[in-house]
């Protein structure tokens, strides 16, 4: 479904979407300044006393609420534990260390607890109720239930009895062929946590090459069983499982996941070493590979750099000191923070930007990318220069990049570039409409008044006057433009 | 709310019940372990909890202290511990852990675990393994349901959409029966129950088969509930992966609304202390802009302060009588206007800040090129400068999915790229992510000859069981090549506008997306009850002759097959009244949507969790799959 070029273009000039824009609609924004301005007015009215807000602490839940408590518990459990105790014994600190608990057990309740025999037990002991178990949720149950274990329930009535939440016992179901009519009204039944109840009596009571068997045919039930070994993390049945069904990227994938598990990087890195080998597709196999490879470099490039930094001799590190470690950061971190750090280092050293680049064959983009964001945040513009620029055969020097330039404007703007800086790439942004924008947004005079000048806008550029400062070189450039007897305005 | 701007509209059933049930349940179980208890709680289960009851209502019934269910062992000196869980194998191993560590050190307590919603077996199987079945005693709390609005129902299930669509697990299914079941012996019983997809269907038998052992005395009630309709999320991925630009959506996106609340930082707040708001219809600010489009948010907002000043400048000028009035009757309401006011304004201000410093813009025209088939290309570049420029990791999956979604799949060469240079902006382990997003169906490669990828064969081969009608028709060109494309087109998602698409008074759903796209979700629904200003089609024996092939029957008690249908919804008071005015005036088209207005939501998956643990596929968030995504979607 594609619609002719004419088509699209006249759709999106067509300005369907373009009835709310989040940018640059001023009085959009300014409607809401005003808003909050008169609402922020009626403050000093409204704001003496704050009955009507919920009472909050400080870490913002409502007082009251449970998910406060539970942090006041969790933040204070200790210091109150402290506290409770030192009351109690207030002046006789050789107490201090017995627990709390022990001064309000009578010795006849002490005596209670080893007394297991119901039938010695008074009634106001039941009731009082402290160190005895607690039979009452089992007694609420009907007694009934318990029949089950007698009784013979078909498949079907056991999948269904299971289904309510009752106890059935699986015992009975002996044979392979009763094991399976079991599995297979389970998987009829859509409950899945009895078909799972069902996997685990099987589980057991099958070698689990047969049990594997029948599973390959019952494709809902493997699922379940596949899911309850990630879950219990029963990885080594879960593996020959996956070999049995032949899904042998499967197999690797479970096993490249444990590498998350194991936190020392030097383990880690020798188990990523040994993923390589699994069988995984031609695509995936270079992908765990980089993995590797990564944190290999990582690994060096953080024990070179602590070094650096506890010396203090570097003085990148001593006016940037590091915010975290770079190891099993993205790569595109790692060529941030060599961009940052190492930038001029020969291509020769693994933490240098070129050596990460041809390593990983970072495409160009994503390359410029993150230089452009390491060395703006460091305000190196001549580096910033020196990426875009190209010479060509004849000595030419032109500024070329392979990201559209409204986002090299971006970006520097992020990071506060001055506006000689920025006027230079704002030029650069070949469509007209964005680059005007681009320059009346970050006050880019120059760009704007060479753009209506070029365009033959004398009505807007006339316009522009008031946007520039009274008596300064821009004004000056807009008159002596617009005295210019030899444009041809176009209005 | 949903039914307040509109005279004719029945009282919205009171889902209040499903608070107090779920409260005093609780607190039964509380009880059953009577004396002072240390109560352990599970992080996801906070919220919820929050929603229905409070502290002081646990320490009514003896619980001493409360904890997170976290890593590290208890420090408590308590007789007695309660840990209020789900279901989860690692959660069984903490307990284990503690427990056993009490057994070394002679120490005794009493052990009660409450899972919610329900146990699973293979919990027990674990508490059996670790020695400690029999030490502790276990219960369920049957909380299915937490109404999260007037209008919005949600099961809190933070795990079920990884477990059914990327693990295949069907133990949730039972949950949602018995939700089912719930919600039909208190507002039911229902009308008629339409599906679409295999986990509907599942979940329809079992409620079914529920219903028939326990035979309720629902009959001869009056239903509160008209009818139910089912639908997998992977029947319409895109909705969830698209970029809403109404009020309430962007607030999901900026700062996360869970559980029906939102934490409002500092900067919104201008103060230094953030603040827990409701978000729902009792905010009189929030419901009147939650649906529209953002940019009639500021307007409305402007207007509202301008008439609250307005009402603050009666003042001057009064005696001392009326001032009096004035303090005692207005002022509150005055104040607690001011108050929503000012933090929905600096809301709008932070989304403000946030959409114009990411470029929003592009990202919305990319979007728009990928639903309308245009400019693949540029798109395509667009995701790869997203990903090149390490912006947020799951914005660059989402807008790949979308991709893959609507292409059809990646051509491989770009499938091979972007993966590439994803990996390298965001880590390698990602690996994991891409495969598990495979296997969904939510980011495939191209093959040659492939006509269809797994989710639509499956959407395919079950509605065409019973082929008939339009929306059949329409999943039947799945099978053909491009198929969003196909029933994006069959269906009408895509609305062509001629000029400019009035976003303020738009004419349809699609306004949610700034005009782009409709929601196949609720367009199917759309087909099946008509909006308002359409007549509706005689009552009919049986459902709309076009929605056949999806419908399971009625169910059995309302539905003889002759007898009138329990009609819940409104009927129009005129074929030519569309837009009755709401509350807010500007809101008409969004109130006529809302006729349908009761969502359940099965899940509502918490993203800060997925975005930690990114290779557990954890990304779908957004997606729509996004979990959060739940009250983004557009509430018809």
């Amino acid at each position: 479904m594609s619609r002719a070029r004419g088509d699209e273009e006249e759709y999106w000039h067509s300005s369907k979407f373009r009835a709310f824009t989040f940018d640059d609609e001023d009085d959009e924004l300014s409607q809401l300044k005003e808003s909050k301005r008169a609402v922020n007015s009626l403050r000093d009215i409204v704001d003496d006393d704050d009955d009507d807000l919920e009472r909050v602490s400080w870490s913002g839940e409502p007082v009251g609420s449970i998910s406060w408590s539970i942090k006041e518990t969790s933040s204070s459990s200790t210091s109150s534990l402290e506290g409770r105790d030192s009351s109690l014994q207030k002046g006789s600190s050789s107490y201090a260390a017995f627990p709390k608990q022990v001064s309000s057990y009578s010795l006849s309740s002490l005596f209670k607890g080893r007394n297991k025999l119901p039938s010695f037990q008074s009634l106001s002991d039941a009731l009082s109720d402290t160190g005895v178990k607690n039979y009452a949720p089992e007694l609420r149950r009907p007694k009934a239930e318990y029949k089950d274990y007698s009784s013979d329930w078909s498949p079907k009535d056991t999948v269904r009895r299971m289904q309510r939440g009752k106890i059935c016992s699986l015992e009975r179901f002996r044979s392979l062929q009763d094991k399976l009519v079991l599995l297979d009204e389970a998987v009829a039944g859509h409950d899945g946590n009895v078909i799972t109840a069902v996997l685990i009596f099987l589980k057991r009571t099958l070698r689990r090459e047969i049990l594997f068997r029948e599973l390959e045919v019952r494709q809902v039930a493997l699922c379940h069983l596949i899911h309850f070994l990630k879950e219990t993390g029963e990885q080594k049945l879960l593996l020959d499982l996956l070999r049995f069904l032949d899904r042998t990227e499967e197999v690797a994938l479970s096993q490249y996941r444990e590498h998350l598990n194991i936190q020392d990087v030097e383990k880690r890195r020798e188990f990523l070493k040994g993923c390589i080998g699994l069988p995984f597709s031609a695509e995936d196999t270079s992908h765990i590979q980089d993995h590797y490879t990564l944190l290999e470099r990582q690994i060096i490039i953080e024990a070179n750099d602590r070094h650096l930094e506890s010396a203090g001799q570097s003085e990148i590190f001593r006016k940037y000191p590091r915010k975290a470690s770079i190891l099993n950061m993205p790569l595109v971190t790692t060529l941030f923070y060599s961009c940052f750090y190492h930038y001029t280092e020969a291509e020769g050293t693994f933490s240098s930007p070129t050596n990460l680049k041809k390593t990983f064959k970072i495409p160009d983009k994503q390359y410029v990318l993150t230089a452009l964001a390491a060395r703006a945040k460091l305000r190196a513009w001549d580096d910033v220069d020196a990426l875009f620029t190209t010479k060509n055969w004849l000595g030419y020097t032109k500024k070329k990049a392979p990201i559209g330039f409204h986002r090299v404007v971006e970006i520097l703007q992020r990071n506060n570039a001055p506006v000689q800086v920025l006027q230079e790439y704002v030029r650069l942004v070949e469509d007209v409409e964005t680059r005007l924008n681009l320059a009346t947004k970050y006050k880019c005079h120059d760009v704007v008044i060479e753009t209506y000048r070029d365009l033959k806008d004398r009505i807007q550029l006339t316009a522009y006057k008031c946007k520039v400062e009274r008596g300064s070189a821009d004004e000056e450039k807009i008159n002596s433009i617009l005295n210019n007897m030899q444009i041809r305005w176009k209005n | 709310m949903a039914f307040a701007g509109r005279r004719d509209a029945p009282e919205a059933p009171d889902f209040g019940i499903l608070k107090r049930l779920a409260r005093d349940q609780l607190i039964y179980l509380l009880e059953q372990l009577p004396g002072k208890k240390d109560l352990f709680i599970e992080a996801d289960l906070m919220s919820p909890l929050d929603r229905i009851a409070n502290v002081s209502i646990l320490k009514q019934h003896e619980v001493d202290k409360l904890y997170k269910v976290e890593s590290r062992p208890a420090p408590s000196s308590s007789d007695q511990f309660c840990f209020l869980v789900r279901p989860r194998i690692r959660t069984m191993r903490y307990i284990a852990d503690i427990v056993n560590a009490d057994k070394m050190s002679g120490r005794s307590r009493k052990y009660k675990i409450i899972f919610s919603p329900q146990k699973f077996y293979a919990c027990e199987m674990v508490l059996e393994e670790e020695g400690v079945f029999g030490d502790v005693t276990c219960d369920e709390w049957s909380f299915y349901l937490l109404p999260l609005d007037e209008d919005i129902i949600s099961m809190e299930l933070p795990e079920f959409f990884r477990d059914y669509f990327l693990e295949g697990d069907h133990r949730w299914i039972n949950s949602i029966a018995r939700a089912l079941q719930l919600l039909n012996s208190l507002y039911g019983p229902f009308g008629k129950v339409y599906g679409i997809g295999r986990c509907a269907k599942m979940s329809y038998e079992l409620w079914r088969d529920l219903e028939e052992e326990s035979e309720g005395d629902s009959q001869g009630r009056k239903p509160e509930i008209g009818n139910i309709f089912l639908m997998d999320r992977d029947t319409d991925y895109v909705t969830a992966l698209c970029s809403q630009v109404v009020y309430e959506g962007l607030v999901d996106d900026t700062f996360r609304i869970k559980c029906g609340s939102v934490d409002f930082g500092p900067d919104v707040t201008s103060s230094d202390k953030s603040i827990k708001v409701l978000l729902n219809a009792q905010d009189k600010v929030f419901s009147q802009i939650r649906n529209e489009h953002f940019s009639s948010v500021f307007g409305f907002l402007s207007q509202k302060s301008r008439n609250l000043q307005a009402q603050y400048d009666r003042r001057r000028g009064m005696d001392i009588k009326q001032m009096k009035n004035f303090v005692s009757q207005e002022l509150k309401g005055l104040k607690q206007e001011h108050r929503l006011l000012s933090l929905h304004i600096g809301a709008c201000e932070s989304i403000m800040k946030k959409k114009t410093k990411q470029d929003f813009q592009e990202m919305i025209k990319a979007e728009h090129s990928l639903l309308e088939g245009f400019d693949i290309r540029e798109s395509t570049s667009f995701i790869e400068e997203h990903i090149d420029r390490q912006v947020s990791p799951t914005e660059s999956l989402r807008l790949m999915c979308l991709l893959s979604l609507t292409e059809n799949g990646l051509v491989p060469k770009d499938y091979r790229s972007l993966k590439t240079q994803y990996l390298q902006s965001y880590g390698p382990e990602h690996l994991l992510t891409f495969h598990n997003l495979k296997r969904m169906g939510l980011l495939t490669e191209q093959s040659a000859g492939e006509t269809l990828t797994a989710v639509e064969s499956k959407v395919s081969k079950l509605v065409t069981d019973r082929a008939a009608g339009k929306i059949t028709d329409a999943f039947n060109s799945l099978a053909r090549k491009s198929n969003f494309r196909a029933i994006s087109k069959k269906l009408g998602l895509i609305p062509r506008v001629d000029g400019e698409y009035d976003l303020k008074m738009p004419r349809d759903m699609a306004y949610v997306f700034s005009g782009a796209y409709v929601p196949l979700s609720c367009k199917i629904i759309e087909q099946v009850r008509p909006p308002i200003g359409v007549p509706p089609p005689c009552v009919s024996p049986c459902a709309p002759a076009s929605f056949q092939g999806v419908r399971w029957g009625p169910s059995p008690r309302a539905g003889a097959p002759a007898g009138p249908e329990p009609e819940l919804l409104p009927r129009p008071p005129g074929a030519g009244a569309p837009g009755l005015a709401g509350p807010g005036g500007g809101g008409a088209a969004a109130q006529r949507q809302r006729v349908l207005s009761l969502r359940v939501q099965v899940h509502l998956p918490d993203h800060g969790h997925h975005q930690q643990r990114p290779h557990d596929g954890g990304h779908h968030r957004g997606q729509g799959v996004r979990p959060g995504r739940g009250p983004q979607t557009p509430r018809q």
